[in-house]
Protein backbone atom coordinates (compact mmCIF):
# COMPACT_ATOMS: atom_id res chain seq x y z
CA UNK A 1 0.00 0.00 0.00
CA UNK A 2 1.06 3.54 -0.63
CA UNK A 3 1.22 4.60 2.98
CA UNK A 4 3.84 6.82 4.47
CA UNK A 5 5.24 6.26 7.89
CA UNK A 6 5.12 9.31 10.11
CA UNK A 7 6.79 9.40 13.49
CA UNK A 8 5.36 11.40 16.36
CA UNK A 9 7.31 12.67 19.33
CA UNK A 10 5.76 13.69 22.62
CA UNK A 11 7.15 16.99 23.88
CA UNK A 12 6.50 18.93 27.02
CA UNK A 13 6.02 22.64 26.49
CA UNK A 14 9.38 23.91 27.57
CA UNK A 15 12.28 25.76 26.00
CA UNK A 16 14.89 23.56 24.37
CA UNK A 17 12.57 20.61 23.80
CA UNK A 18 12.41 20.94 20.06
CA UNK A 19 16.06 21.86 19.75
CA UNK A 20 17.04 18.60 21.44
CA UNK A 21 15.04 16.60 18.90
CA UNK A 22 16.69 18.27 15.93
CA UNK A 23 20.12 17.83 17.50
CA UNK A 24 19.56 14.12 18.01
CA UNK A 25 18.43 13.75 14.40
CA UNK A 26 21.30 15.85 13.08
CA UNK A 27 23.87 13.79 14.99
CA UNK A 28 22.37 10.62 13.53
CA UNK A 29 22.52 12.07 10.01
CA UNK A 30 18.76 11.96 9.55
CA UNK A 31 17.09 14.29 7.09
CA UNK A 32 13.66 15.73 7.80
CA UNK A 33 11.35 15.68 4.77
CA UNK A 34 8.26 17.24 6.28
CA UNK A 35 7.09 18.25 9.68
CA UNK A 36 4.23 19.70 11.65
CA UNK A 37 3.89 20.61 15.29
CA UNK A 38 0.59 20.11 17.05
CA UNK A 39 0.29 21.86 20.34
CA UNK A 40 -2.14 21.90 23.23
CA UNK A 41 -1.91 24.09 26.30
CA UNK A 42 0.16 21.47 28.10
CA UNK A 43 2.19 19.55 25.60
CA UNK A 44 3.04 19.24 21.97
CA UNK A 45 3.39 16.44 19.46
CA UNK A 46 5.94 16.82 16.72
CA UNK A 47 5.10 14.91 13.56
CA UNK A 48 7.92 14.10 11.21
CA UNK A 49 8.53 12.36 7.96
CA UNK A 50 12.21 11.53 7.60
CA UNK A 51 14.47 9.68 5.21
CA UNK A 52 14.96 6.78 7.66
CA UNK A 53 12.04 6.36 10.06
CA UNK A 54 13.40 3.21 11.68
CA UNK A 55 16.72 4.79 12.58
CA UNK A 56 15.10 8.04 13.70
CA UNK A 57 12.82 6.16 16.02
CA UNK A 58 15.72 4.26 17.49
CA UNK A 59 17.92 7.26 18.21
CA UNK A 60 15.01 9.24 19.63
CA UNK A 61 14.07 6.37 21.92
CA UNK A 62 17.67 5.99 22.96
CA UNK A 63 17.58 9.62 24.01
CA UNK A 64 14.52 9.12 26.17
CA UNK A 65 11.74 10.36 23.90
CA UNK A 66 8.33 8.78 23.65
CA UNK A 67 7.92 8.01 19.99
CA UNK A 68 4.83 6.81 18.15
CA UNK A 69 4.24 5.81 14.57
CA UNK A 70 1.28 6.61 12.36
CA UNK A 71 0.37 5.78 8.81
CA UNK A 72 -0.35 8.83 6.74
CA UNK A 73 -0.98 9.42 3.05
CA UNK A 74 1.04 11.72 0.78
CA UNK A 75 -0.87 13.15 -2.17
CA UNK A 76 0.52 15.09 -5.08
CA UNK A 77 -1.53 18.23 -5.65
CA UNK A 78 -1.25 20.51 -8.65
CA UNK A 79 0.08 23.87 -7.40
CA UNK A 80 -2.80 26.01 -8.65
CA UNK A 81 -6.09 27.43 -7.31
CA UNK A 82 -8.58 24.65 -6.53
CA UNK A 83 -5.91 21.94 -6.32
CA UNK A 84 -6.59 20.97 -2.73
CA UNK A 85 -10.30 21.52 -3.11
CA UNK A 86 -10.66 18.85 -5.78
CA UNK A 87 -9.10 16.28 -3.46
CA UNK A 88 -11.29 17.14 -0.51
CA UNK A 89 -14.36 17.11 -2.71
CA UNK A 90 -13.66 13.54 -3.76
CA UNK A 91 -13.14 12.45 -0.18
CA UNK A 92 -16.08 14.26 1.31
CA UNK A 93 -18.44 12.57 -1.14
CA UNK A 94 -17.32 9.23 0.29
CA UNK A 95 -17.56 10.35 3.91
CA UNK A 96 -13.86 10.23 4.63
CA UNK A 97 -12.75 12.35 7.55
CA UNK A 98 -9.48 14.27 7.59
CA UNK A 99 -8.01 14.26 11.06
CA UNK A 100 -5.17 16.57 10.23
CA UNK A 101 -2.95 17.54 7.32
CA UNK A 102 0.10 19.55 6.44
CA UNK A 103 1.68 20.56 3.18
CA UNK A 104 4.99 21.30 1.56
CA UNK A 105 6.02 22.25 -1.91
CA UNK A 106 7.99 19.91 -4.09
CA UNK A 107 11.44 20.99 -5.26
CA UNK A 108 10.37 21.54 -8.87
CA UNK A 109 7.69 23.92 -7.63
CA UNK A 110 5.01 22.43 -9.87
CA UNK A 111 3.33 20.40 -7.21
CA UNK A 112 2.55 20.62 -3.56
CA UNK A 113 2.62 17.51 -1.48
CA UNK A 114 -0.01 17.20 1.18
CA UNK A 115 0.29 14.78 4.04
CA UNK A 116 -3.07 13.54 5.26
CA UNK A 117 -4.15 11.58 8.28
CA UNK A 118 -7.54 9.99 7.59
CA UNK A 119 -9.94 8.10 9.80
CA UNK A 120 -9.93 5.29 7.23
CA UNK A 121 -6.55 5.22 5.54
CA UNK A 122 -6.95 2.29 3.13
CA UNK A 123 -10.34 3.40 1.92
CA UNK A 124 -9.07 6.95 1.36
CA UNK A 125 -6.17 5.71 -0.76
CA UNK A 126 -8.56 3.65 -2.81
CA UNK A 127 -10.83 6.62 -3.48
CA UNK A 128 -7.98 8.98 -4.31
CA UNK A 129 -6.38 6.52 -6.71
CA UNK A 130 -9.70 5.83 -8.40
CA UNK A 131 -10.36 9.55 -8.76
CA UNK A 132 -7.07 9.96 -10.61
CA UNK A 133 -4.92 11.60 -7.93
CA UNK A 134 -1.31 10.62 -7.41
CA UNK A 135 -0.72 8.94 -4.07
CA UNK A 136 3.00 8.86 -3.44
CA UNK A 137 4.54 5.64 -2.12
CA UNK A 138 6.58 5.86 1.08
CA UNK A 139 9.99 5.39 -0.58
CA UNK A 140 9.30 8.27 -2.90
CA UNK A 141 8.50 10.62 -0.04
CA UNK A 142 11.42 9.52 2.13
CA UNK A 143 13.87 10.26 -0.67
CA UNK A 144 12.41 13.52 -1.99
CA UNK B 1 -11.78 -23.00 58.06
CA UNK B 2 -11.69 -21.04 61.29
CA UNK B 3 -9.15 -21.67 64.04
CA UNK B 4 -11.09 -20.19 66.94
CA UNK B 5 -14.68 -20.47 65.84
CA UNK B 6 -16.04 -18.98 69.06
CA UNK B 7 -14.12 -15.73 69.07
CA UNK B 8 -13.82 -15.20 65.33
CA UNK B 9 -17.55 -15.43 64.70
CA UNK B 10 -19.03 -13.74 67.77
CA UNK B 11 -22.12 -11.69 66.96
CA UNK B 12 -21.04 -8.01 66.78
CA UNK B 13 -23.00 -7.17 69.91
CA UNK B 14 -21.32 -9.85 72.00
CA UNK B 15 -17.95 -8.97 70.52
CA UNK B 16 -18.37 -5.31 71.41
CA UNK B 17 -19.51 -6.20 74.95
CA UNK B 18 -16.36 -8.29 75.33
CA UNK B 19 -14.27 -5.40 74.02
CA UNK B 20 -15.75 -2.94 76.53
CA UNK B 21 -15.11 -5.31 79.43
CA UNK B 22 -11.53 -5.94 78.34
CA UNK B 23 -10.94 -2.27 77.57
CA UNK B 24 -12.05 -1.27 81.07
CA UNK B 25 -9.66 -3.77 82.61
CA UNK B 26 -6.81 -2.65 80.36
CA UNK B 27 -7.38 1.02 81.15
CA UNK B 28 -7.40 0.34 84.91
CA UNK B 29 -4.24 -1.72 84.57
CA UNK B 30 -2.20 0.83 82.59
CA UNK B 31 -3.36 3.71 84.79
CA UNK B 32 -2.11 2.01 87.90
CA UNK B 33 1.04 0.38 86.58
CA UNK B 34 2.53 2.70 83.93
CA UNK B 35 3.53 6.20 85.03
CA UNK B 36 3.24 7.52 81.46
CA UNK B 37 -0.44 6.57 81.16
CA UNK B 38 -1.34 7.96 84.58
CA UNK B 39 0.20 11.30 83.61
CA UNK B 40 -1.34 11.34 80.15
CA UNK B 41 -4.86 10.41 81.42
CA UNK B 42 -4.59 12.98 84.20
CA UNK B 43 -3.51 15.67 81.74
CA UNK B 44 -6.53 14.85 79.59
CA UNK B 45 -8.77 14.92 82.67
CA UNK B 46 -10.04 11.38 82.19
CA UNK B 47 -10.22 8.62 84.80
CA UNK B 48 -10.36 4.88 84.10
CA UNK B 49 -13.88 4.82 85.56
CA UNK B 50 -15.04 7.22 82.84
CA UNK B 51 -14.73 4.46 80.27
CA UNK B 52 -18.17 2.85 80.16
CA UNK B 53 -18.65 2.16 76.47
CA UNK B 54 -16.62 1.81 73.29
CA UNK B 55 -17.56 5.39 72.44
CA UNK B 56 -15.75 6.54 75.56
CA UNK B 57 -12.51 5.30 74.03
CA UNK B 58 -12.21 8.59 72.14
CA UNK B 59 -11.91 10.46 75.43
CA UNK B 60 -8.53 8.81 76.02
CA UNK B 61 -5.39 10.53 74.76
CA UNK B 62 -3.37 9.10 71.90
CA UNK B 63 -0.03 7.37 72.30
CA UNK B 64 2.56 8.13 69.63
CA UNK B 65 5.81 6.71 68.38
CA UNK B 66 7.53 9.63 70.09
CA UNK B 67 6.04 8.56 73.45
CA UNK B 68 7.57 5.13 72.88
CA UNK B 69 10.94 6.67 72.10
CA UNK B 70 10.76 8.95 75.14
CA UNK B 71 10.28 5.92 77.35
CA UNK B 72 13.07 3.85 75.80
CA UNK B 73 13.73 1.06 76.56
CA UNK B 74 11.35 -0.31 79.21
CA UNK B 75 9.44 2.77 80.42
CA UNK B 76 6.05 1.63 79.09
CA UNK B 77 6.21 -1.94 80.37
CA UNK B 78 3.30 -2.71 82.68
CA UNK B 79 4.89 -5.72 84.40
CA UNK B 80 8.24 -6.23 86.15
CA UNK B 81 11.02 -7.68 84.01
CA UNK B 82 10.74 -10.94 85.94
CA UNK B 83 7.44 -11.51 84.14
CA UNK B 84 8.81 -10.60 80.70
CA UNK B 85 9.92 -13.67 78.76
CA UNK B 86 10.91 -11.94 75.53
CA UNK B 87 11.68 -8.56 73.98
CA UNK B 88 11.63 -7.46 70.37
CA UNK B 89 12.64 -4.13 68.90
CA UNK B 90 12.02 -2.15 65.76
CA UNK B 91 14.94 -1.31 63.51
CA UNK B 92 14.88 2.34 64.49
CA UNK B 93 15.90 3.71 61.10
CA UNK B 94 14.34 7.08 61.88
CA UNK B 95 15.63 7.43 65.43
CA UNK B 96 15.88 5.33 68.53
CA UNK B 97 14.44 1.89 68.15
CA UNK B 98 11.30 1.04 70.08
CA UNK B 99 11.42 -1.90 72.44
CA UNK B 100 8.45 -4.12 73.18
CA UNK B 101 8.04 -6.93 75.73
CA UNK B 102 5.92 -10.04 76.11
CA UNK B 103 4.82 -12.11 79.10
CA UNK B 104 4.34 -15.85 78.72
CA UNK B 105 0.65 -15.20 78.21
CA UNK B 106 1.34 -12.53 75.57
CA UNK B 107 3.42 -15.04 73.61
CA UNK B 108 0.60 -17.52 73.99
CA UNK B 109 -1.96 -15.04 72.63
CA UNK B 110 0.32 -14.04 69.78
CA UNK B 111 0.89 -17.70 68.83
CA UNK B 112 -2.84 -18.27 68.72
CA UNK B 113 -3.46 -15.19 66.57
CA UNK B 114 -0.77 -16.25 64.12
CA UNK B 115 -2.31 -19.73 64.03
CA UNK B 116 -5.65 -18.07 63.25
CA UNK B 117 -3.94 -16.26 60.36
CA UNK B 118 -2.56 -19.46 58.90
CA UNK B 119 -5.93 -21.17 59.10
CA UNK B 120 -7.47 -18.09 57.48
CA UNK B 121 -5.04 -18.71 54.61
CA UNK B 122 -6.31 -22.28 54.32
CA UNK B 123 -3.37 -23.98 56.05
CA UNK B 124 -3.54 -26.99 58.38
CA UNK B 125 -1.12 -29.07 60.40
CA UNK B 126 -0.35 -30.98 57.22
CA UNK B 127 1.30 -27.96 55.65
CA UNK B 128 5.01 -27.20 55.49
CA UNK B 129 5.69 -23.50 56.03
CA UNK B 130 8.79 -21.84 54.59
CA UNK B 131 9.31 -18.97 57.02
CA UNK B 132 11.53 -16.38 55.33
CA UNK B 133 10.72 -13.58 57.76
CA UNK B 134 13.85 -12.51 59.62
CA UNK B 135 14.44 -14.20 62.97
CA UNK B 136 15.79 -11.93 65.67
CA UNK B 137 14.73 -8.63 67.14
CA UNK B 138 12.28 -8.23 64.24
CA UNK B 139 8.92 -9.73 65.23
CA UNK B 140 8.25 -11.41 61.88
CA UNK B 141 10.36 -14.55 62.14
CA UNK B 142 9.54 -15.72 65.64
CA UNK B 143 5.94 -14.51 65.44
CA UNK B 144 5.18 -16.64 62.38
CA UNK B 145 7.26 -19.50 63.78
CA UNK B 146 5.28 -19.80 67.01
CA UNK B 147 1.99 -19.55 65.14
CA UNK B 148 2.98 -22.29 62.72
CA UNK B 149 4.02 -24.56 65.60
CA UNK B 150 0.79 -23.78 67.44
CA UNK B 151 -1.11 -24.91 64.38
CA UNK B 152 1.01 -28.03 64.24
CA UNK B 153 2.38 -27.32 60.79
CA UNK B 154 6.02 -28.08 59.96
CA UNK B 155 8.16 -24.95 60.00
CA UNK B 156 11.27 -24.40 57.93
CA UNK B 157 12.95 -21.58 59.91
CA UNK B 158 15.00 -20.35 56.96
CA UNK B 159 14.83 -16.65 57.98
CA UNK B 160 15.82 -13.96 55.44
CA UNK B 161 18.70 -13.82 52.98
CA UNK B 162 20.78 -16.44 51.17
CA UNK B 163 18.42 -16.50 48.22
CA UNK B 164 20.03 -19.37 46.28
CA UNK B 165 19.75 -21.63 49.29
CA UNK B 166 16.13 -20.60 49.76
CA UNK B 167 15.36 -21.59 46.18
CA UNK B 168 17.03 -24.95 46.69
CA UNK B 169 14.97 -25.54 49.82
CA UNK B 170 11.77 -24.48 48.07
CA UNK B 171 12.51 -27.20 45.49
CA UNK B 172 13.80 -29.93 47.79
CA UNK B 173 11.82 -29.58 51.03
CA UNK B 174 8.50 -29.05 49.28
CA UNK B 175 6.99 -26.31 51.43
CA UNK B 176 3.32 -25.62 50.65
CA UNK B 177 3.27 -22.11 52.10
CA UNK B 178 5.68 -19.22 52.32
CA UNK B 179 5.92 -16.36 54.82
CA UNK B 180 7.96 -13.38 53.64
CA UNK B 181 7.69 -9.77 52.62
CA UNK B 182 5.97 -9.37 49.24
CA UNK B 183 9.05 -7.77 47.72
CA UNK B 184 11.30 -10.62 48.84
CA UNK B 185 8.79 -13.17 47.56
CA UNK B 186 8.85 -11.52 44.16
CA UNK B 187 12.63 -11.40 44.29
CA UNK B 188 12.77 -15.12 45.08
CA UNK B 189 10.49 -15.85 42.15
CA UNK B 190 12.60 -13.81 39.76
CA UNK B 191 15.90 -15.20 40.99
CA UNK B 192 14.50 -18.72 40.67
CA UNK B 193 13.48 -18.04 37.08
CA UNK B 194 16.93 -16.72 36.35
CA UNK B 195 18.46 -19.91 37.76
CA UNK B 196 16.27 -21.86 35.36
CA UNK B 197 13.91 -23.21 38.02
CA UNK B 198 10.26 -23.62 37.07
CA UNK B 199 8.92 -21.61 40.01
CA UNK B 200 5.30 -22.33 39.08
CA UNK B 201 5.72 -26.03 39.54
CA UNK B 202 6.85 -25.88 43.18
CA UNK B 203 4.51 -27.31 45.81
CA UNK B 204 3.84 -23.80 47.14
CA UNK B 205 0.18 -22.85 47.09
CA UNK B 206 -0.16 -19.96 49.54
CA UNK B 207 1.86 -16.91 50.51
CA UNK B 208 1.26 -15.15 53.82
CA UNK B 209 2.92 -11.88 52.96
CA UNK B 210 3.29 -8.63 54.82
CA UNK B 211 5.46 -6.25 56.83
CA UNK B 212 5.43 -3.65 54.05
CA UNK B 213 2.83 -1.92 51.87
CA UNK B 214 2.13 -3.58 48.53
CA UNK B 215 -0.35 -3.21 45.69
CA UNK B 216 -2.87 -5.40 43.90
CA UNK B 217 -0.60 -5.23 40.88
CA UNK B 218 2.24 -6.75 42.88
CA UNK B 219 -0.11 -9.43 44.21
CA UNK B 220 -0.96 -10.34 40.63
CA UNK B 221 2.70 -10.64 39.71
CA UNK B 222 3.52 -12.85 42.71
CA UNK B 223 0.52 -15.10 42.12
CA UNK B 224 1.40 -15.43 38.48
CA UNK B 225 5.10 -16.12 38.88
CA UNK B 226 4.69 -18.69 41.67
CA UNK B 227 1.22 -19.98 40.84
CA UNK B 228 0.06 -19.38 44.42
CA UNK B 229 -2.59 -17.43 46.27
CA UNK B 230 -0.94 -14.42 47.89
CA UNK B 231 -2.60 -13.07 51.03
CA UNK B 232 -1.88 -9.95 53.02
CA UNK B 233 -1.01 -10.10 56.71
CA UNK B 234 -0.77 -7.01 58.89
CA UNK B 235 0.92 -6.25 62.13
CA UNK B 236 3.38 -3.96 63.82
CA UNK B 237 5.74 -4.72 66.64
CA UNK B 238 4.32 -2.01 68.90
CA UNK B 239 0.89 -3.63 68.83
CA UNK B 240 2.18 -7.23 68.86
CA UNK B 241 3.88 -8.17 65.61
CA UNK B 242 2.46 -9.97 62.58
CA UNK B 243 -1.01 -11.35 63.18
CA UNK B 244 -2.93 -8.22 64.17
CA UNK B 245 -5.03 -8.66 61.03
CA UNK B 246 -5.18 -11.10 58.13
CA UNK B 247 -6.88 -11.41 54.78
CA UNK B 248 -9.09 -14.47 54.37
CA UNK B 249 -8.74 -16.89 51.50
CA UNK B 250 -12.49 -16.86 50.82
CA UNK B 251 -12.96 -13.15 50.16
CA UNK B 252 -9.46 -11.71 49.67
CA UNK B 253 -11.14 -8.43 50.40
CA UNK B 254 -9.73 -6.64 53.42
CA UNK B 255 -7.94 -7.95 56.48
CA UNK B 256 -9.84 -9.22 59.53
CA UNK B 257 -8.66 -7.55 62.72
CA UNK B 258 -8.67 -9.78 65.79
CA UNK B 259 -10.98 -7.54 67.72
CA UNK B 260 -11.17 -9.71 70.81
CA UNK B 261 -7.59 -8.50 71.41
CA UNK B 262 -7.33 -5.19 69.59
CA UNK B 263 -9.71 -2.27 69.15
CA UNK B 264 -9.22 -0.39 65.89
CA UNK B 265 -10.27 3.15 65.11
CA UNK B 266 -9.84 5.37 62.05
CA UNK B 267 -9.07 8.99 62.74
CA UNK B 268 -8.48 12.15 60.78
CA UNK B 269 -4.71 12.54 61.20
CA UNK B 270 -5.03 16.32 61.27
CA UNK B 271 -7.77 16.80 63.84
CA UNK B 272 -7.60 13.48 65.70
CA UNK B 273 -11.38 13.10 65.28
CA UNK B 274 -12.71 9.57 64.93
CA UNK B 275 -14.08 9.09 61.42
CA UNK B 276 -17.30 7.22 60.58
CA UNK B 277 -17.11 3.65 59.35
CA UNK B 278 -15.94 3.36 55.76
CA UNK B 279 -13.88 6.54 55.66
CA UNK B 280 -10.18 6.55 54.96
CA UNK B 281 -7.81 7.80 57.63
CA UNK B 282 -5.13 6.80 60.09
CA UNK B 283 -5.38 3.49 61.92
CA UNK B 284 -5.29 3.65 65.71
CA UNK B 285 -4.99 0.54 67.89
CA UNK B 286 -5.73 -0.17 71.53
CA UNK B 287 -4.58 -3.51 72.89
CA UNK B 288 -7.02 -4.93 75.41
CA UNK B 289 -5.35 -8.16 76.54
CA UNK B 290 -1.64 -7.47 76.36
CA UNK B 291 0.15 -7.71 79.70
CA UNK B 292 3.76 -6.61 79.25
CA UNK B 293 3.36 -3.83 76.69
CA UNK B 294 -0.23 -2.59 76.56
CA UNK B 295 -0.94 0.33 74.24
CA UNK B 296 -3.79 2.80 74.43
CA UNK B 297 -4.88 4.50 71.20
CA UNK B 298 -1.57 4.04 69.44
CA UNK B 299 -1.29 6.07 66.27
CA UNK B 300 0.14 3.75 63.63
CA UNK B 301 0.44 6.39 60.86
CA UNK B 302 -0.82 3.66 58.54
CA UNK B 303 -3.63 4.73 56.24
CA UNK B 304 -6.60 2.39 55.88
CA UNK B 305 -10.36 2.16 56.35
CA UNK B 306 -12.64 -0.17 58.29
CA UNK B 307 -15.62 -2.17 57.06
CA UNK B 308 -17.92 -4.05 59.43
CA UNK B 309 -20.08 -5.69 56.78
CA UNK B 310 -20.31 -9.48 57.18
CA UNK B 311 -17.71 -11.46 55.29
CA UNK B 312 -18.17 -14.45 53.04
CA UNK B 313 -15.81 -16.45 55.27
CA UNK B 314 -18.22 -16.28 58.20
CA UNK B 315 -16.05 -14.16 60.47
CA UNK B 316 -17.73 -11.21 62.13
CA UNK B 317 -14.43 -9.42 62.71
CA UNK B 318 -14.11 -5.96 61.19
CA UNK B 319 -12.00 -5.73 58.04
CA UNK B 320 -9.35 -3.14 57.31
CA UNK B 321 -8.31 -2.19 53.80
CA UNK B 322 -4.86 -3.08 52.67
CA UNK B 323 -2.57 -0.36 54.04
CA UNK B 324 -1.65 1.84 51.12
CA UNK B 325 0.30 4.65 52.68
CA UNK B 326 1.37 6.66 55.65
CA UNK B 327 -0.59 9.51 57.11
CA UNK B 328 2.63 11.50 57.31
CA UNK B 329 2.31 11.86 53.53
CA UNK B 330 -1.23 13.23 53.64
CA UNK B 331 -1.95 16.53 51.96
CA UNK B 332 -5.04 18.68 52.36
CA UNK B 333 -6.30 20.29 49.19
CA UNK B 334 -9.27 22.64 49.50
CA UNK B 335 -10.25 20.83 52.67
CA UNK B 336 -10.06 17.34 51.16
CA UNK B 337 -7.57 14.86 52.62
CA UNK B 338 -5.56 13.28 49.84
CA UNK B 339 -3.03 10.49 50.20
CA UNK B 340 -0.52 10.04 47.40
CA UNK B 341 -1.27 6.31 47.54
CA UNK B 342 -4.90 6.99 46.60
CA UNK B 343 -3.80 8.90 43.52
CA UNK B 344 -1.42 6.07 42.70
CA UNK B 345 -4.30 3.63 43.03
CA UNK B 346 -6.31 5.59 40.47
CA UNK B 347 -3.35 5.86 38.08
CA UNK B 348 -2.60 2.14 38.24
CA UNK B 349 -6.13 1.43 37.05
CA UNK B 350 -5.68 3.45 33.89
CA UNK B 351 -4.09 1.43 31.09
CA UNK B 352 -0.96 2.92 29.58
CA UNK B 353 0.02 4.96 32.62
CA UNK B 354 3.35 4.42 34.30
CA UNK B 355 3.29 4.45 38.11
CA UNK B 356 5.67 7.41 38.15
CA UNK B 357 4.01 10.57 39.28
CA UNK B 358 4.51 13.70 41.30
CA UNK B 359 1.95 15.85 43.07
CA UNK B 360 2.47 19.60 43.14
CA UNK B 361 0.34 21.53 45.59
CA UNK B 362 0.17 25.27 45.18
CA UNK B 363 -2.13 28.15 45.87
CA UNK B 364 -3.58 30.56 43.33
CA UNK B 365 -5.24 33.47 45.07
CA UNK B 366 -6.98 31.78 47.96
CA UNK B 367 -7.51 28.51 46.18
CA UNK B 368 -5.37 25.41 46.55
CA UNK B 369 -4.36 23.74 43.32
CA UNK B 370 -3.22 20.18 42.84
CA UNK B 371 -1.21 19.31 39.79
CA UNK B 372 -0.62 15.68 38.99
CA UNK B 373 2.41 15.10 36.81
CA UNK B 374 2.35 11.75 35.09
CA UNK B 375 4.81 10.21 32.71
CA UNK B 376 3.47 9.27 29.31
CA UNK B 377 4.17 5.61 28.79
CA UNK B 378 5.67 4.22 25.64
CA UNK B 379 2.67 1.96 25.10
CA UNK B 380 -0.13 4.48 25.02
CA UNK B 381 1.68 6.68 22.53
CA UNK B 382 3.46 4.18 20.30
CA UNK B 383 0.32 2.74 18.74
CA UNK B 384 -0.97 5.95 17.24
CA UNK B 385 1.15 8.89 18.27
CA UNK B 386 -1.99 10.99 18.25
CA UNK B 387 -2.62 14.17 20.17
CA UNK B 388 -6.22 13.25 20.90
CA UNK B 389 -5.19 10.00 22.58
CA UNK B 390 -3.09 11.98 25.02
CA UNK B 391 -5.81 14.53 25.59
CA UNK B 392 -8.27 11.75 26.29
CA UNK B 393 -5.83 10.19 28.72
CA UNK B 394 -5.40 13.46 30.52
CA UNK B 395 -9.17 13.94 30.74
CA UNK B 396 -9.64 10.40 32.01
CA UNK B 397 -7.08 10.89 34.79
CA UNK B 398 -8.72 14.13 35.88
CA UNK B 399 -12.14 12.54 35.86
CA UNK B 400 -11.12 9.37 37.71
CA UNK B 401 -9.36 11.31 40.45
CA UNK B 402 -12.40 13.57 40.81
CA UNK B 403 -14.73 10.55 40.94
CA UNK B 404 -12.73 8.56 43.47
CA UNK B 405 -11.23 11.26 45.66
CA UNK B 406 -13.57 14.20 45.13
CA UNK B 407 -10.79 16.60 44.32
CA UNK B 408 -10.17 18.55 41.13
CA UNK B 409 -6.71 18.30 39.66
CA UNK B 410 -4.78 19.64 36.76
CA UNK B 411 -3.04 16.80 34.96
CA UNK B 412 0.25 17.44 33.29
CA UNK B 413 1.68 14.77 31.05
CA UNK B 414 5.46 14.77 31.11
CA UNK B 415 8.17 13.02 29.15
CA UNK B 416 9.22 9.54 30.25
CA UNK B 417 11.92 9.18 32.87
CA UNK B 418 11.79 12.84 33.81
CA UNK B 419 10.19 12.20 37.21
CA UNK B 420 12.77 11.39 39.84
CA UNK B 421 13.15 7.72 40.74
CA UNK B 422 13.43 6.75 44.38
CA UNK B 423 15.09 3.88 46.08
CA UNK B 424 13.24 3.20 49.28
CA UNK B 425 10.83 5.86 50.49
CA UNK B 426 9.53 7.89 47.58
CA UNK B 427 8.85 11.59 47.85
CA UNK B 428 5.75 12.22 45.81
CA UNK B 429 4.58 15.60 46.99
CA UNK B 430 5.94 19.09 46.49
CA UNK B 431 3.97 21.60 48.52
CA UNK B 432 4.64 25.11 47.27
CA UNK B 433 1.97 26.78 49.39
CA UNK B 434 3.09 29.51 51.69
CA UNK B 435 0.40 30.00 54.25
Amino acid sequence: MNKVEQISIFLENKPGGLEFVTRVLKDAGINIRALSLADTSDFGVLRLIVNDAEKAKQVLKDNGFTVGRTSVVAVLVPDRPGGLHSILEALSKENINVEYMYAFVERSGEHAIIIFRFNATDRAIEILTKSGFTVLPGEKVYSL
Amino acid sequence: MIYNEEFETLPREALEALQVKRLQQAVQRVYHTVGFYKRSFDNAGVKPDDIRSLDDLRRLPFTTKQDLRDNYPYGLFAVPMSSVVRVHASSGTTGRSTVVGYTRRDIDTWSELMARCFVMAGLTKNDIIHNAYGYGLFTGGLGAHYGAERLGASVIPISGGNTKRQIMILQDFGPTAICATPSYTLYLAEQGEEMGVDMRSLKLRVGVLGAEPWSEKMRGQIEDKLDITALDIYGLSEVMGPGVAMECLEAKQGLHIFEDHFIAEIIDPETGEVLPEGETGELVFTTVTKEAFPLIRYRTRDVSRLVKAPCRCGRTLVRMDRVTGRSDDMIIVRGVNVYPSQIEGVLLNIPGIEPHYMLIVDREGNLDTLEVQVEVGEKVFAETGEVKVLQELSRRITKDIKDYLGVSTKVKLVEPKTIQRFEGKAKRVIDKRTI
